[in-house]
């Protein structure tokens, strides 16, 4: 059975139907009974019936369930057209008019003539209604018939819906008086004039209802007869006989008040034949005369009517005040004692349909509740914002999706903003600043952030640090300069270019980064006194502490670099630290640290082991990177010698890193955040530790004349490549805590969604 | 039975005048008023605006806890601004709102 879209007036049209056939009450008809009388009336040939019976499933359930039966009258209107029966015209063929039912002409005529009757008797609702009772078949079709339907309709020149009303009937006026009597064979067939047609006919019983808003709303001029007939039809179903009941409303209403009352009748055919929400449905006129109405009393619609100024209104209605009061407590669904367009236009729709007769429901109608129309479209548009925000952020932003109160909408672009500092935050940590700097120089972002949630942090390094790290950084991994506030595509960059670094820690970026920022360094890095050395060095200074004791010790020990290399504190300290403070740019580090070192105490320790070192080997080994970079760097002279010396290392750190330093890098990315910290200020050292034994266990350097300058050199390349593996690891492990960081701060973005969703 | 409620009310009265306090005492037992034939006790419960809210209880059913009755007086004090908040309510009415009607005998039934 395919789906079937059905217009609302079909959807009346066939409910209607389908109550009319459904005299068990049982929710599906036989396909007998009236159903078959039914489809008789349709006036196709007996295989068409068939066809469309089984086409519509109906054979195969043997009976007609509701879909069946719609999809059924669906199909007889396609035959009626001349259509061939297919299923998938059932939702194609569009504009499709109503199912025709041919009724018996006497009854038409007599309706027509009890119509007359009925327009003639002002606010006669007993009166019509037992006129109807007597007439039942009668009514319906005819009243609408040309000029009778005119005069019925007089006050409703203008209405767009009016010129349906001038046709003949409907229909829905066919079907009824088919329903009163489904005998056949009535040429007296109103041309169908589809969805106008229907729609008319409840135009014409709404016209007793809803007053227009200028306070016509006692005017009560005597039903147009369709009006009555439509009510006296719908009052020999079982339900609504209130109906007649309700007309002494007004017929002069303005045509808006018709399209009111159109829809009101639309709901009042439908709550009879199917559930109680079809009723309560508020059509496009409807809601629109509605908004009108708004309009008069609060131009701003998205602004709220006061409750005293909607007493006023709907008071004019001559609703009784409990009645009112009960509309009230159903229409105003927040409880705020003012309507909303929503409130007001379900409120306004209740009254229309009290008025019509229909008794009030006991809850609001869900079709009758307030959309958070405004708080979707706030809420897409802060989830348009956020999104936007986001583009680069590896944070999921999901909370803007679900209809929240506006105060979720509020609490939105605060997140954004801290989302924003976050990113920024996260961005500029991973941008350059080694690990020792994070862990100095962490100072609370953003103040204003509303939110109280974590808070990222700024980097906000030194003047000697951003200096350094912009020389470090030029041709780094992370482009980022130390701006505390950058933008989400620079961090996207970023975090793009990060993980290329991680794939080119090997060699490439970082030998480069070696090398191009190594003249860079040497040039800028003269003049300026050594000031980053300390701050790295102090944030390690446990590490140099350890360094030192380890240097005196290992000093004095020469043969032990193997037991000295592996343990944590290594006389290498100094290297991994000043490796690690020029982010990606190791070798810069390396360079500049040949100047500074002598500057610093915490190169004693490396020179007593370069020393060591260049008494160990006395060629360059370009395969072993040299953890003694930094003392054999203070032998060194910089310069030429470091830069073919970095050359040479990024040319072995290209080809193959140092052994044990790779092994340690991986192990130390597979722990947390927290541990890599301290892990890595113990990963330097213990990689340039490996690096020292591995220097430490190369044969000995035979001792000649020029060993000291290839000693020199050699060492210098160890050194370089030590570098390179520390810068490596360290881009890595930025890399890591990056990621971490984005983990933490999708938790934290967690840990905020139930706070705004209170 | 009227006369129990026009007692209790004095009570109230008694006591929002002599306390300061903005909600008045959610509750005054009246363990006091147990007369032989008539058992029950009589909560008081007075708004910002000076309404009183009162309820009887039977004693006959397990004394009721203290958190119950003010949880019992706190939904009766929200319906009773939602019927407030109706601009068709004239303050002093009756109350003819279903839904704090419903509320009411929801509250009612739910504590026996």
């Amino acid at each position: 059975m395919e789906s079937l879209t059905l217009t609302d007036i079909e959807q009346k049209y066939y409910s209607d139907l389908f109550v009319y056939c459904d005299t068990d009450n049982t929710k599906k008809v036989a396909s007998n009974g009236r159903v078959l009388d039914l489809f008789r009336a349709a006036q196709l040939p007996s295989e068409v019936v068939l066809q469309i019976t089984e086409l519509c499933g109906a054979t195969r359930l043997g009976h007609f369930g509701r879909s069946q039966f719609y999809i059924a009258l669906k199909l007889i209107a396609i035959a009626q057209s001349g259509l061939p029966l297919r299923v998938e015209s059932l939702n194609s063929v569009k504009d499709l008019p109503l199912p025709r039912f041919v009724v018996g002409k006497n009854e038409a005529e007599a309706r027509h003539a009890a119509l007359y009757q009925d327009t003639d008797s002002q606010g006669l609702y007993p009166a019509s209604a037992t006129a109807v009772i007597p007439r039942p078949p009668g009514r319906g079709l005819q009243n609408k018939k040309g000029p009778p339907s005119s005069t019925a309709l007089p006050p409703e020149p203008t209405s767009p819906v009016v010129s349906p009303h001038q046709s003949p009937p409907t229909s829905p006026h066919s079907w009824r008086k088919h329903k009163r009597q489904h005998s056949g064979g009535n040429a007296d067939r109103q041309p169908v004039v589809a969805a106008t047609g229907a729609v008319w006919t409840q135009f014409r019983e709404p016209q007793a209802g809803p007053v227009p808003g200028e306070g016509m709303w006692p005017s009560h001029s005597p039903p147009p007869p369709g009006q009555e007939s439509w009510v006296s039809f719908t009052a020999d179903t079982p339900p609504s006989s209130a109906l007649p009941a309700m007309h002494p409303s007004s017929v002069q209403e303005s045509t808006t008040i018709r399209t009111v009352a159109s829809a009101a009748t639309t709901n009042e055919i439908q709550r009879q034949s199917s559930g109680y929400d079809d009723p309560w449905k508020i059509t496009d006129e409807q809601r629109q005369y509605y908004i009108n109405q708004f309009k008069t009393i609060q131009p701003d619609l998205t602004g709220f009517i006061p409750g005293s100024a909607a007493k006023e209104f709907f008071t004019k209605s001559k609703l009784p005040i409990l009645e009112l009061s009960h509309i009230w407590e159903l229409s105003d669904f927040d409880k705020d004692g003012a309507l909303t367009l929503d409130e007001f236009c379900a409120a306004f729709h209740l009254v229309v349909a009290r008025k019509n007769g229909y008794d009030l429901p006991e809850k609001l109608p869900e079709s009758l509740m307030p959309k958070l129309i405004d708080l979707d479209d706030s809420a897409e548009v802060s989830e348009s914002t956020a999104d936007v925000g986001y583009s680069g952020s590896p944070v999921e932003v999901t909370p803007n999706k679900s209809p929240s109160m506006p105060s979720l909408n509020q609490a939105w672009p605060e997140m954004n903003q801290s989302n924003e500092q976050w990113e920024t935050f996260s961005e500029r940590s991973s941008s350059s600043q080694t690990l020792t700097q994070f862990d100095s120089n962490i100072a609370p972002a953003d103040p204003d952030t509303a939110i109280v949630h974590p808070v990222p942090i700024r980097m906000t390094p030194s003047k000697i640090h951003m200096q350094e790290m912009e020389l470090k950084r030029t041709g780094s991994d992370h482009n980022h300069p130390t701006s505390p506030l950058l933008a989400k595509p620079p961090e996207l960059s970023e975090e793009a270019k990060l993980p290329t670094s991680m794939k080119f820690v090997a060699a490439n970026t970082v030998g480069e980064s070696q090398s191009g920022t190594s003249p860079e360094a040497l040039k800028v890095v003269a003049p300026p006194p050594p000031p980053p050395r300390p701050h790295p060095s102090h944030s390690r200074s446990s590490s140099l502490d350890m360094n030192r004791t380890f240097a005196a010790t290992s000093a004095p020990g020469q043969p032990q670099p193997s037991t000295i290399a592996f343990p944590p504190a290594v006389p290498p300290r100094p290297l991994p630290t000043q490796a690690e403070v020029a982010p990606g740019g190791g070798a810069v580090l390396t360079t500049t640290s040949p100047q500074q070192i002598p500057q610093q105490p915490n190169f004693a320790d490396f020179s007593q082991f370069q020393a060591f070192a260049a008494s160990e080997q006395p060629s360059s080994l370009p395969e072993k990177s040299s953890e003694g970079a930094g003392p054999l760097r203070t032998v060194k002279s910089d310069g030429q010698a470091d830069e073919r010396s970095s050359a040479t290392v990024n040319s072995a750190k290209g080809s193959s890193g140092p052994l044990a330093p790779p092994p340690k890098p991986v192990r130390r990315r597979l722990k947390s955040e927290d541990e890599l910290r301290p892990e890595d200020e113990q990963h330097g050292p213990q990689k340039s530790n490996v690096i020292a034994a591995v220097l430490a266990t190369q044969p000995s350097i035979p001792r000649s004349v020029g060993k000291d300058k290839k000693a020199i050199q050699a060492s210098i390349r160890r050194n370089k490549e030590t570098n390179t593996v520390l810068a490596r690891l360290n881009s890595e492990l930025q890399q890591q805590l990056k990621v971490f960081r984005m983990i933490s701060l999708e938790v934290q973005l967690e840990q905020l969604r139930p706070f705004s969703h209170l | 039975m009227s006369a129990f409620l026009h007692t209790s009310l004095d009570v109230v009265e008694e006591k929002i005048s002599a306390v300061g306090k903005s909600l008045g005492d959610q509750r005054e037992l009246y363990l006091g008023l147990l007369y032989p034939t008539e058992d029950y006790k009589v909560y008081g419960y007075v708004t910002n605006s000076k309404v009183k809210f009162v309820i009887v209880v039977d004693s006959s059913n397990t004394s009721l806890r203290d958190n119950e009755i003010r949880s019992m007086f706190r939904k009766l004090h929200n319906s009773f601004t939602d019927v407030m908040c109706n601009p068709f309510h004239n303050p002093g009415d009756p109350i003819q709102s279903k839904a704090f009607d419903g509320i009411v005998s929801g509250m009612m039934v739910q504590t026996g």
